[in-house]
């Protein structure tokens, strides 16, 4: 069994997940498989409107309505919440006013989901309609009327200026100095489970509330904070996650209706929210508008960057901050960049409230960045990828807005697709209507700082053994499909050399688990596989020194393999690992041990520097290859070529799913995927439905040959890092490459439909510029910048002290 | 409506004839969900859009949020429930569990139903033939690739084929 070079049993092996029977015989629970006693169902009612003051609310029919146990309005729960401290925007039912088509405005408990329908349209709104805004520039436009009373100025929520070095004269040493500017559709995750959430009350004043969500301890916070209970009282459970891909990482309005519910009626009550309702609460990819400017010398390298951003973030702040600085800060960990100006805006608009999505706010400059890039390359007659090849960051270095890369595997993937994909062969050099393009990435495995500011752990672990062999594992981590609770089993079973199917995971609980922050940022293999990693060790530590006294034999020759603890010299010489358990816990008392895991501090020092740092950043290469039909405009792509640097595999099955899934995803976002609004005023959801929101079925997903890259990185369990977003980030540029090589039109706008290739040959063939994409970017009124010296210039992470006049 | 007066009716779920009492206008997902505790068939939006709530009706693959309880009256349904045989795996099963074609696991048991009812008609369907019949199956989490090297590999082994999952599909290209 054991790998001969590694001497790892499990690290490494293709191994079921330890929730794979569970998922196959439809054991799994999901939220909305579970029923109570006496349980009410829970609706919730929507704005019909997309900006409006809430003059009254009449609720006094749909209470009397047979069936109906309790309704609640915005008043009832007045205390706002936000993931964000500091947007703590949002009220469990509107109170005073409504900002978006699905704003949540009541809430009803009813013996059944039909009376709570029916109860909804007994109840009267009645609205006094604001001027509503519909895009990031109409938010610009008009700084009034306010959406929220908050924010920078007028409607924009947030405004960045960062500057590291001196870009405008980094800039002006370029041989060339390129301009360009693209746009990024908003986009939704869309997954397959609807969110649901059921709550309970017990008259000891406890709550339970058992969730769909990402981000149990956040939730845990939010409820303690709305419902003004004692943390200690709410018991937050994560139900596996039927998808989430970021889209179930906010705490949201349902969760605290329905245990608000359950408090009042002293009965369980359960939402389910419908299909439409997804589509409403959305937090998905903010539409995004960009202008990158990049001076660049002869042989491709870059001598200075300056890049702008305006995100649209809909009606509420969600991540939306985060997602901001994050549209800025990733640019510099591929290609060396050494001066770097990043101006960013996030708009409140009147449509659902944009937030995190796999990628979280580096899916829409990546795409810039790369076709950029591309075009760069063309102009200066190099090969992309072997311009690429020549500019890459060094491993174990510090870029120019202090992001410390440690391992960096991005030329092995560059040259393994290059080679894969006969790349050489074809670029450049296929008839008319095929092409092929390439991309890179990079993305963190896990933030850097908490959510809130905070000294304590990003994950814990607690670990259990028992006197017959059983090892139970405990950590809040939350499995949404990614199979993090696989990843915990997996690490403790190498450590202590036990079989992976005897150890016991039980996570994402907030009475029963050890804080961690949750499924985002791809942070879990790496903090709770850190955690996991320390806390066996620990318990290692103390079979083994009563082991080795049974055994007479140093604790330090003894090894922990196959279910046993033996003398590495002699193996024969030893003892099942249960019995090693016994004796150890005949000396010392039950055998329980902690692990937790605290990321390196960034060194950054500014005001922003919070976003971008990561423990260790992956890297992609991606080669997608198309077929273009000048007649349709309509895009096929046959076969996508992906090598990605996760470090080490802790189970390379799982992360080629996760490969192949954001493959996948990325297709639909680079093809089809948008959230699209119609009426006169843009703001109207056009049909939030699965069949309207075209995504890739099986007739539209391509091919995807992948190459693991193992670089492993030194602050990663085993050397582990992320794989489930990465990988996404360079499809969308590396299709619009190939559509490029395709048929010679540049589409600088995400998704790249049919209609948009067909707008770019006509230029084309009229003799105009060969491109549909966006073609200016509207003033913004940009704060004083941020100025930080860079490592290079002697700069110590800190910005220069502003002189005021 | 919650008083409104329930129908009975008979039907065979999953091998065993069952008689179950439930409001008329309740769909096939409401009845097996809600009347008969079988809540692996999921659901993903109750509009017959998305392939979520797939179950066999006398072996043929239907959306069951668009079925009408009543109208499976002495008919015969199937669900993910019934694919393990004493304790042991459907070959599908074991599969999807071995290749990962189950991430999150939301939308297996449908594409599970599916694939058997595939192989029941077509024992060694062509990767073409794979994705045609599980086009109306939609999944957020594998990209579908792993789905159909389960589909093909459990095909082989129910034609008894010696067959073990490729080195490629498991641990990448070299």
């Amino acid at each position: 069994m054991a790998s001969r070079k590694s001497g790892r049993r499990v690290i490494g092996k293709a191994l079921r997940k330890v929730d794979a029977v569970a998922k196959v015989t439809g054991a799994t629970k999901f939220a909305d498989d579970l029923a109570f006693p006496r349980m009410l169902y829970c609706k919730l009612l929507r704005s019909t409107q997309p900006h409006a003051r809430i003059v009254s609310i009449d609720a006094s029919a749909a209470a009397k309505l047979a069936g109906v146990q309790a309704v609640l309005t915005g008043r009832d729960l007045p205390i706002p919440f936000g993931i964000l401290p500091v947007s703590q925007d949002e009220h469990t039912m509107c109170v005073d006013k409504v900002r978006f088509i699905g704003d949540p405005v009541a809430a009803v408990a009813a013996t059944s989901e039909e009376a709570a329908t029916a109860a909804l349209d007994l109840i009267r709104v009645y609205y006094e309609p604001l001027k509503s805004f519909a895009s990031a520039e109409e938010a610009v436009a008009h700084p009034e009327p306010r959406i929220h009373d908050y924010g920078d100025t007028g409607n924009l929520h947030k405004l960045i200026d960062l500057e590291f070095g001196d870009a405008a004269a980094g800039i002006a040493e370029g041989d060339i100095v390129r301009e360009d500017l693209f746009f990024f559709e908003g986009n939704t995750h869309l997954p397959m489970e609807q969110h649901a959430a059921v709550a309970t009350w017990s008259p000891d004043g406890k709550l339970t509330l058992w969730s769909s969500t990402q981000t149990p301890h956040y939730v845990h916070r939010a409820l303690a904070k709305v419902l003004e209970l004692p943390a200690a009282r709410i018991r937050v459970i994560a139900t596996p996650n039927g998808g989430g891909f970021g889209g179930k990482s906010d705490p949201f309005s349902h969760e605290i209706a329905v245990a608000k519910l359950a408090m009042i009626t002293g009965r369980p009550v359960k939402i389910t929210l419908t299909r439409e309702e997804v589509f409403y609460c959305h937090r998905g990819r903010h539409p995004t508008l960009m202008w990158i400017r990049t001076g660049v010398k002869k042989d491709g390298s870059i001598t200075g960057m300056h890049f702008r951003s305006l995100l649209d973030g809909g009606a509420y702040g969600s991540y939306g901050v985060a997602s901001t600085y994050y549209t800025g800060a990733l640019q510099t960990v591929t290609y060396q960049v050494p001066s770097y100006k990043f101006q960013g805006a996030r708009a409140f608009t009147n449509k659902a409230p944009c937030g995190p999505k796999r990628g979280h706010g580096t899916p829409q400059p990546r795409f810039a960045l790369e076709v950029h890039i591309d075009k760069i390359a063309e102009e200066l007659k190099l090969d992309p990828a072997e311009m690429r090849l020549k500019t890459l960051v060094p491993p174990n270095s510090l870029t120019a807005n202090y992001l410390r890369v440690g391992s960096m595997g991005l030329g092995q993937c560059i040259e393994k697709v290059v080679e894969g994909s006969e790349w050489k062969k074809r670029f450049r050099k296929l008839p008319r209507g095929q092409g092929v393009g390439l991309a890179c990435s990079s993305y963190i495995s896990g933030a850097g700082l908490p959510i809130y500011w905070n000294n304590m752990p990003h994950s814990g672990v607690q670990l259990k053994c028992d006197r017959g062999g059983g090892v139970t594992v405990f950590c809040g981590s939350t499995d949404i499909g990614q199979g993090s609770d696989s990843i915990l089993a997996y690490i403790v079973a190498e450590v202590l050399g036990v079989d992976p199917f005897h150890v016991a995971v039980v996570t994402a609980d907030t009475d029963l688990t050890p804080v961690d922050l949750g499924s985002y940022s791809s942070r879990v293999t790496l903090m709770s596989g850190n955690a996991a990693v320390q806390a066996a060790e620990r318990a290692r530590q103390i079979l083994a020194l009563h082991a080795a006294k049974k055994l007479e034999v140093p604790g330090d020759r003894l090894t922990f393999a196959d279910g046993r603890v033996f003398d590495s010299k002699d193996p024969k010489r030893g003892m099942s690992f249960a019995e090693a358990v016994q004796w150890a816990e005949a000396a010392e008392g039950t055998i329980g041990t902690v692990g937790s895991y605290t990321p390196p501090r960034s060194a950054g020092k500014y005001r922003g520097a919070g976003v971008g740092p990561s423990p260790a950043y992956s890297y992609s290469a991606c080669v997608a290859e198309v077929d273009v039909d000048p007649e349709t405009g309509i895009v096929r792509v046959p076969t996508i070529w992906i090598a990605h640097d996760v470090g080490r595999s802790i189970n390379p099955a799982t992360v080629i799913g996760q490969v192949e899934g954001s493959i996948y995803m990325g297709l639909g976002e680079a093809l089809m995927e948008e959230m699209t609004y119609r009426g006169d005023l843009k703001v109207v959801h056009k049909i939030p439905s699965l069949l309207e929101y075209k995504s890739p079925t099986t007739l539209e997903m391509c091919d995807v040959i992948t190459y693991l890259i193992e670089d492993p990185d030194p602050n990663g369990p085993f050397g582990a890092k992320e794989v489930g977003q990465g990988p996404l980030l360079p499809v969308m540029p590396a299709v619009a490459n190939a559509v490029y090589d395709a048929v010679g039109v540049r589409v600088d706008e995400v998704p790249i439909t049919p209609e948009k290739v067909l707008k770019a040959l006509r230029k084309k063939e009229k003799g105009e510029v060969p491109r549909f994409g966006p073609d200016r970017f509207p003033d913004i009124p940009w704060p004083e910048p941020t100025r930080v010296p860079t490592p290079w210039e002697g700069g110590d992470g800190k910005a220069v002290e502003r002189v005021h006049a | 409506m919650s008083n409104e007066s329930k129908v009975k009716i008979a039907l065979t779920v999953n091998g065993e004839r069952t008689e179950v009492a439930f409001a008329p206008h309740k769909t096939l997902l409401e009845l097996l969900r809600e009347d008969l505790g079988l809540t692996g068939t999921k659901h993903g939006c109750e509009l017959g859009e998305c392939g979520t709530c797939t179950v066999l009706l006398d072996g043929t693959p239907v959306l069951s949020c668009l079925v009408l309880g009543l109208a499976c009256t002495e008919h015969s349904v199937r669900t993910v429930e019934a694919m393990a045989d004493g304790g042991k795996l459907h070959p599908l099963q074991e599969t999807f569990a071995d290749l990962g074609a189950a991430q999150c696991g939301y939308c297996t048991p449908a594409f599970l139903l599916t694939a058997e009812a595939l192989l029941t008609e077509n024992p060694k369907p062509t990767r073409d033939e794979i994705k045609d019949a599980l086009a109306g199956n939609l999944c957020r989490c594998t990209g579908y690739i792993k789905i159909y090297e389960a589909v093909e590999l459990a095909a082989a082994r129910m034609r008894g084929e010696t067959a073990e999952p490729s080195r490629e599909s498991l641990y990448g290209q070299p």
